[in-house]
């Protein structure tokens, strides 16, 4: 593993710039640590972060950059006429990368000499012979122009790596010899290493916002790759979703409406479940219960809460799907046609959902100010006339914020809809039907072995970029509200 | 508009005592009694969900720790392992495991006959239906490593079929058998005679909790075990990037960042963050660390990425919360001794903060330990790894799955017996978060300070 030792080198040379550093501080300042500016470890420490920093860092932007231009090139290298029909060039890529690496085990593993292995004329329906004896997964048929792309590949990668070792190798010694030469008496070495860790701070806080961007541009580019395969009117406006699996293009019909139905009616379904029952539950751990009561009920309460939304799929999909299908399948009323539906999954994510509302309402009642109550309780209302006629008014945007930031928990779940609500698209009234939802299809689009570049595929980026528009609208709503409401008492 | 113009009573009040109360006050009362029942229900409800659920998983579960085996003495024949009679370890492994089915299937029909069991069944196939369909592998490996065993005969404990398992776990009814072709209900009375012998035997299932997944066909021999070191990589990719990362953005948001715009705009990502569905992060995962990088597909590395993405909120959240909770008169002291920010940061803040960083760290842990979606999107499902990583490396790297991804992989198969294993499979995925949760209790109550 050359970049294992690579790294292990640099950070080799970082600790003698260490040792150097501290060694040539103390020495400018004839062995007296009073003498120097910094204590000494400042100076080794200013010796290490001049090198490791520049040399990981130019190896991890070069582990990054490198594979684009390769392949970049090697693309070009491939004529059109070989991409077979139906296929494109990044699935050829594909196939080039895996015949390479199969090259690259082949030779580790002696079963070919690096002079067959690089030679570009080597007779290519003999290589895949001898790649599947060697126990490597090639395809069927590796032509002539994949074998040759392959081997400019490796030579390239090869010839690439070489000179990412030698610029790293460069860096770290220069970045050594720089922070070893700086130390002297007078250097202000805590002053640049706090700098130095800093940045590290800031560059540590701006991965949140790096997420944020890479969420918003893979999703936008991919969706854009969509609609220009597929037009967007019809995304947004067909009643009907039904991809095709076997052909390519025209013949799906992707709307998303069928989809967005069923993921609003499984959240009203779970609102319906989840808002009485946390709601009424915060009401009573925050107005009536004793603090013993309170200290038993809320943690259980919450429990509900650390459970994985694999458990509610499975709960959903085995114990509730059956349960109804005995009261309203075919044996019973009759509205049923099989354990998954619309009721399955809400009543599932409905249970998921009790301790969000409730802990989320039990703040928000909490924070109504006690000389409300106290007012409506010296006019003679009871407890509950409080209640409900001066706390929840009071209390009741926080409550919406609650309501929406659960609704938006709901229409981002996955596992439960997955497991316990179906896999067909239906605009239908029934809650007994089984329906499908955004979350669904997105990971019923991407898993599998589609390839990427089908509309059938980058479908789900689409879905993908409604749902987070949706979900963090609702989110910025919620938080508003919630917020606003804050302030009003504090 | 005086009070005098306000109508006197019209008629005499009816005389009631003064302790009785009046009908106004009975309704009242009632509403009031009412509300809080509302109340009593509401949490009732919430409970007893929560019992429901936990009973059904305990129910269900606790059968996945239980295997049916049967204890046969399958002679080795010599004839059919080793033709040429050399024990050359070569020729042994040459054998497949259709060469090995035979005579299991003889062994069990033996002990059958010499125990004088009546039974319609005469015929070796017919003993087919009460064979796990990995047991001529079991065998096979035996043998390939003692291969001085072939001509004698050897005790083996082989896995039952997942129907015979079932029957003695009553999952599989009497009744249901007429439409199951896999197996009658002659082979039921079978078991039934075969059980006072000992030969079908239920004990517990260690091969559930070490053992790899199986193919759809045999669900007696699944285990969760090869996942359960997949999850262990991804949590150890998750610790090792989100705990420091997650702290230093929160030093950084809470005691260094000045009070401006990207501060601002830092604080509301991640608050927006925590919210996205974690679907999502499921798709930045698998275009940009799949597509866009090129790292493999289903190796616990990417998914541990991915996961650490989704955690960070979560941990950077309660990071700001305990350090905020140190306070201000122990910088202030530092500063006051000549310790620069930094060091007064590093030096005492942050070891003060340490239990509450732990704490929010190992329920972040949880919470990454128990999603599911992201990984169905890298590729961590349907992917049967069938040995466990044999270092480091090949543990990031190698495909695995991961405890959710397994148990959604179960709950998908057809089969009824998954159903089991997967429930199963959820007992153990919850103990490891009531440990974990119970860890970060214990780490707040013994160590959290009340300033």
């Amino acid at each position: 593993m050359p970049l294992l030792w690579l790294t292990i080198v640099v950070l080799a040379l970082s600790a003698a710039g260490f040792i150097l550093g501290r060694q040539r501080a103390l020495a400018s300042a004839g062995g007296n640590s009073r003498m120097l500016h910094s204590l000494p470890i400042y100076y080794g420490s200013n010796a290490f972060m001049k090198s490791v920093v520049p040399a990981i860092g130019l190896m991890l932007i070069w582990l990054l950059v490198q594979p684009l231009v390769i392949e970049n090139r090697i693309a070009e290298m491939i004529p059109a006429s070989e991409v077979p029909e139906g296929s494109n060039i990044g699935l050829l890529m594909s196939e080039v990368r895996r015949t390479a690496d199969g090259l690259n085990n082949a030779v580790v593993a002696g079963v070919l000499d690096e002079e067959t292995a690089s030679n570009a004329r080597a007779d290519f329906t003999d290589m895949t012979q001898r790649l599947k004896d060697a126990g490597q997964v090639v395809t069927n048929r590796i032509t002539q122009p994949v074998l040759r792309a392959a081997q400019a590949y490796r030579e390239m990668s090869a010839s690439s790596n070489m000179l990412m070792t030698i610029a790293v190798l460069i860096v770290a010694l220069l970045g050594t010899g720089w922070g070893v030469m700086q130390s002297g008496r007078d250097f202000r070495a805590r002053n640049v290493v706090e700098q130095g860790i800093l940045a590290i701070l800031i560059a540590a806080a701006s991965v949140a916002i790096l997420t944020t961007v890479g969420i918003i541009l893979s999703l936008i580019f991919n969706t854009v790759e969509f609609f220009r395969l597929y037009p967007a009117v019809d995304f947004f406006t067909l009643l009907e979703w039904a991809p095709s699996f076997s052909g390519r293009g025209g013949a799906s019909s992707l709307g998303i409406l069928p989809l967005l139905w069923g993921t609003i009616y499984i959240s009203i379904v779970a609102l319906i479940v989840a808002v009485p029952i946390g709601l009424y539950s915060a009401i009573y751990l925050s107005e009536y219960a004793s603090p013993r009561v309170r200290g038993i009920a809320k943690p259980m309460l919450e429990i509900l809460a650390g459970i994985p939304t694999i458990v509610y799929g499975l709960f959903a999909l085995l114990t509730i799907g059956p349960l109804l299908m005995s009261v309203f399948g075919d044996n019973g009323v009759g509205w049923m046609g099989g354990g998954r539906s619309v009721m399955t999954a809400g009543i599932a994510m409905g249970i998921m959902l009790i301790p969000f509302v409730s802990s989320l309402s039990d703040d928000i009642i909490n924070a109504v100010p006690q000389s409300l109550r106290d007012g409506s309780y010296g006019l003679g209302a009871t407890r509950s006339e409080t209640i409900r006629q001066v706390v929840l008014p009071a209390a009741l945007p926080g409550i919406v914020g609650a309501i929406l930031l659960a609704a938006s928990r709901a229409i981002g779940e996955t596992m439960i809809v997955v497991l316990g609500a179906g896999a067909a698209a239906r605009l239908s009234l029934n809650p007994f039907e089984a329906m499908t939802t955004v979350t669904a299809k997105i990971v019923s689009q991407l898993t599998g072995d589609s390839d990427f570049a089908s509309p059938e595929a980058l479908v789900a980026f689409a879905l993908g970029i409604t749902l987070f528009v949706l979900t963090l609208g609702l989110n910025v709503f919620a938080l508003y509200i919630v917020r606003k409401y804050r302030e009003q008492y504090e | 508009m005086t009070e005098a113009s306000m109508p006197a009573p019209s008629a005499p009040r009816q005389r009631v005592s003064l302790t009785a109360p009046d009908a106004r006050t009975q309704k009242r009362k009632a509403a009031e009694a009412r509300f809080r029942m509302y109340g009593v229900a509401g949490i009732a409800t919430g409970i007893f969900f929560l019992i429901v659920l936990l009973v059904s998983i305990v129910g269900s579960g606790t059968g996945a720790f239980q295997q049916t085996f049967l204890n046969v003495s399958v002679y080795l024949d010599p004839a059919k392992l080793d033709k040429n009679g050399n024990r050359d370890p070569a020729d042994i492994r040459k054998v497949s495991t259709f060469g090995y089915t035979p005579l299991i299937q003889d062994a069990l029909l033996k002990q059958v006959q010499d125990n004088g069991i009546e039974t319609p069944l005469e015929k070796r196939g017919d003993m087919k239906a009460m064979i796990s369909a990995s047991a001529a592998a079991q065998v096979r490996d035996v043998v390939i490593d003692n291969p001085d065993l072939i001509g004698e005969t050897v005790d083996f404990r082989i896995l039952a079929s997942s129907r015979v398992d079932g029957y003695l776990k009553d999952r599989v009814k009497r009744e249901d058998v007429a439409r199951d072709k896999n197996i009658d209900a002659e082979h039921l009375d079978l078991v039934d005679a075969l059980i006072p012998l000992g030969v079908v035997k239920k004990t517990f299932n260690m091969d559930f909790i070490t053992g790899a997944d199986a193919s759809e066909s045999r669900a007696e021999a699944a285990g969760i075990g090869v996942s359960m070191i997949g999850s262990f990589f991804m949590m150890l990719v998750v610790l090792v990037l989100a705990l420091p990362i997650g702290v230093a953005a929160s030093i950084y948001l809470e005691e260094f960042a000045p009070k401006n715009r990207i501060t601002d705009l830092i604080e509301v990502n991640i608050a927006n963050l925590a919210a996205v569905p974690s679907i999502v992060f499921g798709i930045l995962g698998l275009s940009v660390f799949i597509q866009f990088m090129h790292l493999p597909q289903s190796a616990p590395l990417v998914g541990g990425m991915v996961l650490t993405l989704m955690t960070l909120p979560t941990i950077i959240i309660s990071t700001r919360a305990s350090l905020k909770a140190v306070p201000p008169s122990i910088r202030d002291a530092a500063l006051g001794v000549g310790a620069s920010k930094m060091q007064s940061v590093f030096h005492h803040v942050l070891p003060l903060a340490a239990p509450g960083i732990l704490t929010g760290t190992i329920i972040g842990l949880a919470q990454a330990l128990g999603e599911t979606a992201p990984l169905l999107l890298i590729g961590m499902v349907g992917f049967i790894a069938s040995n466990a990583p044999d270092s480091i490396a090949s543990g990031l790297l190698d495909p695995n799955s991961a405890m959710p991804a397994q148990i959604y992989e179960w709950a998908k198969r057809a089969d009824p017996a998954y159903y089991e294993r997967a429930w199963g499979g959820i007992i153990i995925l919850l103990i490891f978060l009531i440990t974990m949760n119970t860890i970060a209790v214990i780490l707040r109550r013994r160590f959290e300070r009340r300033w």
